[in-house]
């Protein structure tokens, strides 16, 4: 039994893979954070073994950046939102698994990044000159695009998707997502088809196997399952033109699409 | 060999750089702690300034000039600033075209809101979350120059520093692998440092934990002149944290949220059940034309007397409240969703049906490392000059809130984001412009040199893997922190200052017997920590020593020992010769960037003129906002 005082927090550690058991000193508004930064400040276990700090990565603390996300108490999330006065006891904190494992807590998620590449998540402007101000959008476009765009690439949506393993190349709902977000922009959407091609094919979105864990899982409420069932039709659709205009294409004088 | 640019930090100021240095056809390296979309700018909330002038408010780009140099208190060099507030609107049209969800008005152009300093709508904003929205589009231009192969990211690496030829020019930089622990150097034709600010030096603020300042403490040692340390902005409205100090915008004021605290002292009744008659709405009644949009030193300043010299804080304590629950909901969600949230995850209230309970926190700096500036006789920056955003190192630009160019004694909310965007659109061809005139007379960069220095830090980081003292580097680092918040931030006293700096010698003294924690090779963070921690410690001791011998008070730099010269009650500053006449002599002392040089017996800190006063733009006049 420990005192009322303290917390328990058990962390799953690498190099070598071991579990390791901290007693803190409960503090009044601790978050993960903080509790991680006690166990800095002096790291020995519960059994008064010398340890080394832990490793995580984190930066913002205010759930904007994505950096600290790993399972607490089972469940993905940012470790900076997770107040201790919210959680049971003992916390248990342990990487993502949907990646590969750097060290204790922190995990490599380049292959979010590199399916951003896949689908061309970009508008591709002319330059950084001045071309005077951009296309008009309404208000409600804005609204529904700001949501989309939120997304901090933190990986929670890939962690809880069964679709999602070492041995699968399904790239995931934040990328079909973003491809949502970029083919509404006025000016994206003029290259709404390379996109749509990036989500064809092996990983791409007919993989998704409609558990629809992502959604749940968003730490910013991004309409998750709609994205992935529009760029569904969307690539139906996109199927349909390069098939029927296949001869324009060749010509390259064609329907972009 | 080809031309190679290296841009060290992946914020907007950093991915601005690299993108005019790619979209000139070059290739650069970009260097970041954390992968670029996770940088600090994510953290901005409320928006950014350009004199667009949609509101029918006949505001200009020269107002803007003129807000900005008044709201630094006219410490700053005015074409910089100039340049940047012409630059405003074109800044934002292009960000708009890039694809930022920026708010729109009903005819679907883009909205402005009001912000601190300003009398006028000048500030676009994408909800409350506009610094990630920028940064993410910048990330995404940048990405395409990654698949395009122009670009390569070298993400989870540190700058340990950069290297220097016999001619003390910089050739290159020498950076460690956080994951393997690896040291290596690499050669460029120019360095840009876009490392942002050094906030974690006071332990907790509203920086991002990777805002270590560690790289620019690195390269002022080496011989880069860091200027006016002492000017680090205090922002009025955070929430306290355990871990950080969570910004809320000022765009919750610039939206209509009012500061109050209970006109009776220690009332205990729920805020919502305290009438509006017995509401003391401090800022409004003492500044009745910018209200609770006086610039944030002032109202930091107000907010500290309020809790600290008249013990009107909420409850006695230091906290005052900020108010929007009399703004609609939808309202709220619509342009201020971001801090709504964060505000309700952190705290489990409602501040749309509650008013937020606030305190200041450490939050800018307004000093950072000097750079150079070249502007014809109108003061209109010159484009493509190498001077632009060069530090006093030959090769070595900066760019960012680590420069210390665009702000002056006091930053207005909103200016950060464009002259980060600003920095690195300047900065990007002046290093162009510095490697066409220096290449054919440099040559390659022999190898001894890189390899010379790359042993060099390898022979550092072999000594930290080796310390067994008993100190623990991350106590030092919290005690660090509670001695610059109690000494260098909204009030400062001589004494203190003294005594802060005995203290930094010590903890100097101390850190040498630090304990690595771990010798591992595989994301060893702390042994990159007692390496971050000594930069801090040497930035720390800049400032303090810079504040203690700015015997005045300035914008944020604020000592009561030498008060800002008031006019007489009644009567306007210019009406008043008394007034004039000592204003002016504060200014013949102090309106100089104080110089800060490393040495190894500590700072050395020198005043020097501002090149623009010879002949200003604008005037220097008092600073008021009554």
């Amino acid at each position: 039994m420990t005192e009322p005082s303290k917390l328990v927090v058990r962390i799953q550690r690498s190099h070598p893979d071991r579990w390791e058991e901290f007693h803190v000193e409960r503090r009044p508004n601790a978050n993960v954070i903080s509790v991680l930064m006690q166990i800095q400040r002096n790291p020995v276990t519960a059994d008064g073994r010398k340890t080394t700090p832990p490793a995580w990565d984190a930066a913002c603390l205010e759930e904007v950046c994505g950096s600290c996300t790993m399972n607490i108490n089972g469940k993905v999330r940012q470790a900076c939102s997770a107040l201790i006065d919210k959680l049971d006891q003992p916390v248990t904190l342990q990487p993502m698994k949907k990646f590969p494992l750097v060290r204790d807590l922190t995990v490599d998620r380049l292959k979010m990044f590199e399916a951003l590449k896949r689908v061309k998540a970009w508008v591709p402007i002319d330059g950084t000159y001045d071309l005077g101000p951009g296309p008009r959008q309404a208000s409600e476009e804005q609204e529904i695009r700001y949501v989309l765009s939120t997304c901090m690439t933190c990986g929670c949506c890939l962690e809880v998707c069964p679709q999602v393993a070492p041995s699968t190349a399904f790239i995931g709902a934040a990328a079909i997502s973003q491809v949502r977000l970029f083919n509404s922009h006025p000016t994206g959407a003029m290259n709404a088809a390379d996109r749509l091609h990036g989500l064809m094919g092996e990983g791409g979105v007919a993989d998704c196997g409609k558990a629809a864990n992502c959604v749940q899982a968003c730490p910013k409420g991004i309409p998750l399952t709609s994205s992935i069932a529009e760029m569904a039709r969307e690539t139906t659709k996109q199927a349909l033109r390069d098939f029927f205009f296949r001869d324009e294409r060749k010509g390259g004088s064609g329907p972009a699409g | 060999m080809p031309e190679r640019y290296i841009v060290v930090g992946g914020g907007l100021a950093g991915l601005m750089t690299v993108i005019k240095l790619a979209e000139a056809g070059k290739r650069v390296d970009v260097f970041s702690i954390v992968p670029v979309k996770r940088s600090h700018s994510v953290c901005a909330q409320g928006g950014i300034n350009g004199a667009v002038n949609t509101k029918g408010e006949g505001d200009h780009p020269d107002i803007h000039v003129k807000d900005t140099l008044k709201g630094g208190d006219f410490l700053a060099e005015q074409p910089p600033v100039k340049g940047m507030c012409y630059a405003a609107p074109q800044i934002i049209y292009l960000l708009d075209r890039m694809g930022v969800p920026f708010n729109r008005t009903s005819e679907g152009l883009l909205d402005f809101r009001r912000f601190g300093g300003t009398l006028h709508h000048r500030t676009a904003f994408a909800g409350a979350s506009t610094g990630q929205q920028l940064l993410y589009a910048l990330d995404e231009q940048v990405r395409r120059y990654e698949a395009d192969g122009l670009v390569r990211k070298f993400e989870y690496w540190e700058y340990l520093g950069f290297i220097k030829d016999d001619s003390a020019s910089c050739r290159g930089i020498v950076a460690m692998d956080l994951r393997t622990m690896e040291i290596q150097a690499f050669a460029a034709d120019a360095v840009c440092l876009c490392t942002g600010g050094p906030g974690i030096v006071y332990g907790r603020s509203t920086n991002s934990t990777i805002n270590t300042g560690s790289a620019n403490g690195r390269s002022y040692m080496d011989g880069a002149v860091y200027a006016n340390a002492e000017f680090v902005q205090v922002h009025p409205t955070a929430i306290p944290g355990e871990d950080k100090h969570r910004l809320m915008s000022e765009s919750a004021r610039g939206e209509g949220g009012r500061i109050w605290v209970p006109k009776n002292k220690g009332d205990k009744r729920a805020p919502k059940s305290i009438p509006e008659n017995e509401r003391w709405f401090f800022l409004e009644e003492k500044y009745p034309h910018y209200g609770n949009l006086v610039p944030r030193d002032v109202a930091t300043r107000e907010i500290f007397a309020v809790c600290r010299d008249q013990g009107m804080g909420i409850d006695g304590g230091d906290a005052v409240y900020l108010d929007v629950s009399h703004i609609p909901a939808a309202t709220l969600d619509k342009k201020l969703g971001g801090i709504m949230e964060i505000y309700e995850k952190f705290q489990g209230v409602d501040p749309r049906h509650e008013p937020m309970k606030i305190f200041p926190a450490v939050h800018y700096s307004m000093g950072g490392l000097w750079c150079d500036y070249e502007a014809d006789a109108k003061g209109n920056m010159i484009a493509g000059s190498p001077r632009q955003q060069s530090t006093n190192i030959p090769g070595l630009y900066a760019a960012g809130e680590c420069d210390y160019a665009y702000h002056g004694a006091n930053r207005l909310g909103a200016n950060s984001l464009l002259s980060c965007i600003y920095a690195g659109m300047v900065g990007g061809p002046a290093m162009i412009s510095y490697a066409k005139n220096n290449m054919s007379s440099k040559g390659d960069v022999p190898s001894s040199l890189l390899e010379g220095a790359r042993k060099q830090w390898q022979g550092r980081f072999d000594t930290i893997y080796k310390m067994e003292g008993s100190e623990n580097p991350y106590v030092i680092g919290q005690q660090m922190g509670e001695l610059m918040i109690k000494s260098a931030t909204v009030v400062k006293v001589n004494s203190q200052l003294d005594a802060a700096l005995s203290g930094i010698a010590e903890m100097k003294a101390r850190w040498a017997k630090c304990n690595v924690l771990d010798t591992g090779r595989t994301v060893n963070q702390s042994a990159a920590y007692v390496n971050q921690l000594w930069n801090m410690l040497e930035i720390a001791h800049l400032i303090l020593k810079a504040s203690r011998l700015r015997d005045e008070s300035r914008g944020s730099h604020y000592k009561p020992e030498f008060p800002f010269p008031k006019p007489k009650a009644g009567k306007k500053p210019q009406d008043d010769a008394e007034f004039m006449a000592a204003w002016k002599a504060r200014n013949d002392k102090w309106l100089k960037n104080s110089m800060g040089s490393w040495t190894p017996d500590g700072p050395r800190v020198e005043l020097a003129e501002l090149q623009s006063l010879k002949n200003p733009i604008l005037a220097p006049e008092p600073r008021h906002y009554d």
